[in-house]
């Protein structure tokens, strides 16, 4: 899986746990993946697998009782043409050298736009900041920047935009500032954590075109968080599956999709209603969906062994409920962590 | 808006055959809701008006599936809760085929008929973490229907219940409990056990998956599916997401800013759609098939404000299809093919993409 490409972010054994009166919740527990220079990484799961507990702990911004306990992020850096790596997870989070990395060097676009924004400053104030923080530009120029960037990203005006509010404009609108309140510091990677699924489909459209386009002129990186599998085919490069906590399987996203291994992927794919499926059959034949039985189990309870096998179709009983898989690479760049496919 | 009334009555009549296809449990002619936009504080004027819903007229046949789709703020939900009248419409008419009362005009009942109405409508919600009381267990909330309407109470009450909750999958057991045990799909198999509970005919679903996850969406589904067999139920399938709603509905209605824009069965609308805002909608979908990686129809701009909408047909902005005729003259919805509905001045001479690719007829 593109070897040959600069490793930009590796990410070994992390885990990252919420410390709450109930039990511990291990959201994160011993995840491994590799972001490179200018690709497209997809994240995929359900709710509560930890796909956003991963992109705020390589920001350390996990909000607490949650804490990274272990692992490595390991940043590569380029400054002024010297190579530097850091460990993420060994910076304070309030520290200013974190902080000279998120926002600049390291972006993020959220969910849901209007509770990411602030409601109190105008879209100017807030992208002009960012830029002045870490730029160190003067206001005048901080603004004339701020006006570029939105022009970037297709707002229509921007020397009217940027003096109104979250509020006034819509969601399509807003989700457009936030990207370009994220990239008007030209960052090496892009997290985007769900950037569209608060968004109307033809809404949606333009903002993945948009990312798209983005890309290819500044060519950062993107980490794709989303549990949209229609997204992840048309947008990534490379795939990686979680489910509660761990990684289940990573794969180019052709490989993911015509030859996934583990079951909980070959499920997934297949509990959707894909578009144009009944109407090219004519309506006629098979009417019900695949589905996964059972439901995703506590988070403060996990089941031994692997946590899917309550709910997999091919567990081996004996097996598969007391040893935990190890992740295995069964065809170069394809890792699967499943003792039923693996066999191992 | 009277041309389109008449040709969607002659529909029924002159195209269906009475032996393949069900009679209309549902009628809607000409629905609306206008909400006031007030402003002032005391004294309050009326300065406009929100066209939620702006002559919206569908039909649906029993024991089907109308999927009634459009993105937000385009009335798809306000047209669900005028039909069981949670809201007043401002204007038109719903004729219901009442199991009891025979047929009637919802808009024309008085309260005790729409308390006899309601127990053949019911509504599953969207959310089902806002859409149960916190403070009622299962045997409160599943019960309430069946209480309230005096058809059962006591132990008679609580085997009701227990068996409402083994059609829907959860374990009767389970009827002492509060909400907050349960996850986001079992909460949301509690909410169609209530809908059930009065055995209704017509059940409006308000994008019933959409908070799911992708697994639990997909045996919600299955079991919409299944209890519409078991029961012959009609649902009005409310949702934004026009994957579900090709795999669920038997026919489906388009929804643009309080419009119906087009409206015809499944396979034909996601085949061959007529109107350019569908042909958009459908080619906005992101297909899960990296081998499928397409150009979308961009449009362009925001969807237009009801409060304010463009001249002549509110597509007509954002329409790459579009005419000098189109920013002067509201199209009216016409049947251009036998029940296939459309309101575009160009419908006939434009060759639109359906879900498999171009179709030449």
């Amino acid at each position: 899986m593109n070897n040959n490409r600069e490793r930009l972010v590796e990410i070994k054994n992390l885990q990252t746990y919420f410390f709450l009166d109930e039990g511990t919740v291990r959201a994160v527990d011993g995840v491994d993946f590799n972001i490179h220079r200018g690709e497209t990484l997809g994240v995929v799961g359900e709710s509560g697998c930890g796909k956003s507990v991963t992109a705020r702990s390589i920001l350390n911004i996990v909000p607490k009782p949650g804490k990274t306990v272990g692992g490595e992020i390991l940043y590569h850096r380029k400054v002024k043409g010297v190579e530097q790596t850091i460990d993420l997870t060994k910076l304070a989070p309030q520290s200013s050298e974190m902080r000279n990395i998120r926002g600049a060097e390291i972006a993020m676009v959220f969910q849901e736009p209007m509770t990411s924004l602030s409601p109190v400053h105008t879209i100017g104030n807030q992208i002009c900041e960012a830029i002045r923080l870490h730029q160190g530009l003067d206001q005048a120029a901080a603004r004339e920047l701020a006006i570029d960037m939105l022009a970037l990203v297709g707002m229509p005006l921007p020397n009217r935009t940027i003096d109104q509010y979250a509020h006034q404009l819509s969601g399509g609108m807003r989700q457009r500032a936030m990207i370009a309140m994220a990239l008007s510091c030209h960052p090496s990677l892009l997290i985007a954590d769900e950037p569209t699924t608060a968004l109307d489909v033809t809404t949606e459209a333009q903002i993945l075109k948009l990312m798209r386009q983005l890309q290819d002129e500044l060519g950062m990186a993107i980490m794709y968080i989303t549990h949209n599998l229609g997204v992840i085919a048309q947008m990534t490069e490379n795939v990686v599956v979680m489910y509660m906590g761990k990684v289940v399987e990573q794969a180019d996203v052709d490989t993911l999709f015509y030859d996934p291994q583990h079951p909980y992927t070959r499920a997934l794919l297949q509990s959707i209603p894909r578009l144009g499926q009944k109407t090219a059959r004519r309506g006629a034949g098979q009417r019900r969906l695949a589905s996964i039985r059972g439901m995703v189990p506590d988070p403060y309870a996990l089941p031994k062994g692997c946590s899917f096998h309550p709910r997999c179709s091919q567990m081996i009983a004996g097996e598969c409920d007391q040893i935990e898989p190890q992740m295995i690479e069964v065809a170069p760049g394809h890792k699967v962590r499943c003792l039923a496919c693996t066999g191992i | 808006m009277t041309e389109a009334l008449k040709n969607t009555t002659s529909a029924h009549t002159a195209t269906a055959t009475p032996e393949s296809r069900n009679p209309i449990l549902l009628e809607v002619k000409d629905l609306k809701k206008h909400f006031p936009i007030q402003r002032g504080f005391l004294v309050t004027r009326v300065v406009g008006h929100v066209k939620a819903v702006d002559g919206v007229s569908f039909f649906i046949r029993e024991q089907e599936t109308l999927g009634l789709v459009g993105e937000s703020g385009c009335g798809k939900t306000t047209t669900g809760r005028l039909i069981l009248r949670a809201y007043e419409p401002t204007a038109g008419e719903i004729w219901f085929n009442d199991r009891k009362m025979g047929r009637v005009n919802v808009p024309d009942l008085d309260k005790r008929q729409l308390k006899l109405l309601r127990q053949n409508m019911q509504m599953i919600f969207q959310d089902p973490y806002s859409s149960l009381n916190p403070r009622m267990t299962l045997l409160q909330i599943v019960g309430e229907p069946l209480l309230v309407n005096g058809v059962a109470k006591g132990k008679e009450l609580q085997d009701r219940v227990a068996e409402l909750l083994r059609v829907v999958g959860l374990r009767p057991e389970y009827m002492t409990r509060y909400p907050h045990a349960f996850s986001g799909g079992q909460r949301q198999r509690i909410g169609v056990a209530r809908a059930l509970a009065l055995n209704p005919q017509l059940v409006v679903c308000d994008e019933p998956v959409s908070a799911l996850d992708v697994s639990i969406q997909a045996q919600t589904l299955n079991l919409l599916q299944d209890l519409q067999e078991q029961f012959g139920l009609t649902y009005l399938f409310v949702s934004h997401d026009l994957s579900v709603v090709e795999h669920i509905s038997d026919r489906v209605a388009v929804m643009y800013v309080g419009k119906l824009v087009e409206a015809a069965a499944t396979e034909a609308l996601f085949q061959r759609p007529l109107h350019p805002y569908t042909e958009a909608l459908l080619s906005a979908v992101p297909k899960p098939d990296p081998r499928l990686r397409t150009e979308p129809i961009v449009l362009q701009g925001d969807v237009a404000d009801p409060a304010n909408p463009p001249s002549g047909c509110y597509f007509h902005p954002r329409c790459q299809y579009a005419i000098d005729r189109c920013s002067t003259e509201g199209p009216e919805l016409r049947e251009l093919e036998p029940e296939h509905f459309v309101s575009c001045h160009r419908a006939e001479e434009l060759r639109l993409m359906g879900v498999l690719g171009r179709v030449t007829p």
